[in-house]
């Protein structure tokens, strides 16, 4: 088993409710997710299971005054991030982890030059060491960063404005950002997905290459399956808030537990042909009154009694490949 | 020759669609959407048309329900020319071509109900009696597997799949032989796609329907296109029909896009043809490259490609395809 030491994050049984009109929408029901130093990790779901919350809830990101956190823990490096102090976050934001947001056009400003913005990234990334910080350095570091992400003359696109840039390149300037100073883990939620798939495959090689080469850790938010396989080492599959599996990549292709899993996999078309699977019955449920015990419950044909009162946990059925569903502890 | 062109739904013909966006000292300055495409859709088949943004394949859309008014070129239904404007189109033809948008959030009209929704193209299309209407609609909407108490229901407060199905149910309710699909199921989960494209392919079984299904998703139309075309910066650059096209990609952007496609599973993986990696961006529609558009990404450049646009060549029955690779000199 893994020592304490090389576990970069931990979330334990993490719940996120929002308040809205009405009361609260519950909509993370403990999520458990571990990333190792250095590993790629993949976060799977459809629209609305509430991985972007997670992800900010890392982050400490959320809307503020709209959220509320019951439970759950957040380690990183063994430090509890919900119990951090606003200069430890800042630090934290600012030092050891770094996001990349779906849609890099409402993610840069429109009214800075890329310079201004990556160069801001740097300087408080430095100034924490560093009383003074030289504008020739945070130049040289913005170009460096600029030319690691690729982007073709980087000393003159410091001085273009966001709107300048398509939108692959937009992506590669706020990947640029991310690694413009040493990060310990990188999110990178949907980074591909606003983008052409030619662009999008452009974009997840050259994140991969990054990786590799600095050794950061990644969690990669996707709701394309084929995107998590290629990517990462481990995948965590999130449905209605909660983790229902969790393997390595390998083992989730080759043999997938859970039947929302299952339901998921026979629902994306392949390039080999054979048609496509019926699909999964229903939606995603209301989060303001959800489903009782397990929340895959009405969508899932093999709900028993219990499957309505008590939520399953996750169970372990291998070494890192857990399923939280009745049916696989049998 | 006449009997080649019957069982041809529609056919476009040299079709031309330019945007002005202004002007320079040069005169004004076009988008060139949709430059010079020939196209043919048998009857009860669906030809799927792939292409990235930009490439003009919504325009071809618009252009066949007549939402734009073309450039140049012409449509013809049924071996009928065909007038270019909705407007001067007359009822019976309008009710034989339908649509289906991408966005159902911004297609269906959230102040109405679905009643509402789909109580005009009934009244107009079809000659059904008022008291018989809310039969017609509850049938139309079982067909979609929505219950009859959707018709109280207003779009904002239904599922994003749901609104598609409605917008499904309302391009059915007249009665059509040809659907226009823009990516249908773009802005929605896989589980969701999955169900709609089953709900779909069973209805043009049962329907006798002709789909034009315009995507950027490749993967899905090996599933349930008969023929795909690809399309790059309003030209078609390979059709062919589904099987042959992922087995022998012939030209370099059809195999770039393959290439692009994740896998999810190692079967897939070696579908793929390997030596073409994607690079370079997709050059803006004002700018496009001389002579071949594809030839700044290309890895099979060749100094013809920058000056000479290749013509289309059928390289096998029904392969054809834009590209210089293949049009070797006769001397060979």
């Amino acid at each position: 088993m893994e020592t304490k030491e090389n576990v970069l994050l931990n979330i334990k049984d993490l719940h996120v409710w929002y308040r809205v009109y009405g009361g609260y929408l519950k909509v993370l029901n403990g999520v458990h997710l571990m990333v190792r130093e250095g590993e790629r990790v993949g976060l799977v779901g459809e629209t609305g299971c509430g991985k972007t919350t997670t992800m900010k809830s890392i982050l400490q990101i959320l809307p503020p005054g709209d959220f509320h956190i019951p439970q759950g823990q957040i380690f990183y490096k063994g430090q509890d991030v919900l119990k951090m102090s606003f200069g430890e976050l800042q630090r934290l934001r600012s030092r050891e982890i770094a996001m990349i947001f779906q849609d890099p056009t409402a993610a840069l400003n429109p009214v800075f030059t890329i310079g201004a913005q990556i160069g801001d990234v740097i300087k408080y990334s430095i100034a924490l060491e560093e009383k003074k910080v030289h504008k020739e350095k945070i130049k040289t570091l913005s170009a460096r960063a600029l030319k690691e992400a690729y982007l073709p003359d980087p000393e003159r696109m410091l001085v273009n404005y966001p709107l300048q840039l398509s939108g692959g390149m937009r992506q590669r300037v706020c990947i640029a950002m991310s690694i413009s100073s040493k990060r310990n883990l990188l999110i990178a939620d949907e980074p591909g997905t606003s983008l052409d798939v030619t662009i999008q495959d452009q974009i997840l090689r050259l994140l991969k290459e990054i990786v590799e080469k600095k050794g950061t850790s990644i969690i990669l938010i996707t709701h394309s399956l084929g995107v998590a396989r290629e990517m990462t080492d481990r995948i965590y599959v999130m449905y209605a808030g909660t983790i229902v599996e969790t393997a390595p990549a390998k083992t989730l292709f080759k043999n997938p537990l859970h039947p929302y899993t299952k339901g998921l996999f026979a629902s994306v078309p392949k390039i080999s042909g054979g048609g496509i699977a019926k699909g999964i019955p229903g939606r995603i449920p209301d989060y303001l009154n959800p489903p009782s015990g397990c929340r895959f419950h009405p969508r899932c044909e093999h709900a028993s009694q219990i499957c309505m009162e008590k939520p399953p946990q996750l169970f372990e059925i291998e070494k890192d490949h857990s399923v939280a569903c009745y049916l696989a502890q049998r | 020759m006449n009997q080649a062109t019957n069982n041809e739904i529609l056919k476009i013909e040299n079709l031309k669609k330019y945007f002005r966006i202004g002007k320079d000292k040069r005169g004004p300055i076009f988008v060139r959407a949709v430059d010079g495409v020939n196209l043919n859709i048998k009857f009860g088949e669906t030809l799927g048309l792939v292409g990235e943004s930009g490439s003009g394949k919504s325009t071809i859309a618009y252009t066949v329900v007549g939402m734009y008014r073309p450039t140049s070129g012409q449509i013809l239904f049924k071996d009928k020319k065909i007038g270019m404007e909705a407007a001067k189109r007359p009822l019976s033809l309008k009710r034989e071509i339908q649509i289906v948008f991408q966005d159902p959030g911004s297609s269906l009209n959230p102040r109405q109900t679905i009643e509402q929704i789909l109580t005009l193209p009934l009244r107009l299309h079809t000659q059904t009696p008022k008291r018989q209407l809310r039969e017609k609609m509850v049938e139309l909407l079982e067909k979609m597997e929505l219950s009859p108490d959707y018709l109280y229901k207003s779009p904002p407060s239904i599922g994003g799949g749901e609104k598609q199905m409605v917008a499904i149910a309302r391009a059915l309710a007249p009665n059509p032989s040809l659907i226009v699909l823009d990516e249908p199921t773009s802005a929605l989960d896989v589980s969701v796609q999955a169900k709609i494209i089953n709900k779909l392919m069973d209805l043009q079984k049962e329907l006798n329907l002709t789909y034009l299904f315009i995507t950027h998703d490749l993967s899905l139309m090996r599933n349930i296109a008969k023929r795909i075309a690809i399309m790059y910066l309003g030209k078609l650059c390979e059709l062919a029909d589904a099987v042959t096209f992922f087995e022998k990609p012939l030209h370099p952007y059809t195999q770039m896009l393959i290439s692009s496609v994740p896998a999810i599973s190692e079967e897939e993986e070696n579908l793929k043809p390997k030596k073409v990696v994607s690079i370079g961006e997709i050059p803006s529609p004002v700018n496009i490259p001389s002579g071949c558009s594809f030839h700044l990404r290309c890895p099979y450049k060749m100094p013809i490609c920058s000056e000479v646009d290749p013509e289309m060549i059928e390289v096998f029955s029904g392969h054809i395809v834009r590209c210089h690779l293949f049009s070797k000199p006769e001397n060979e």
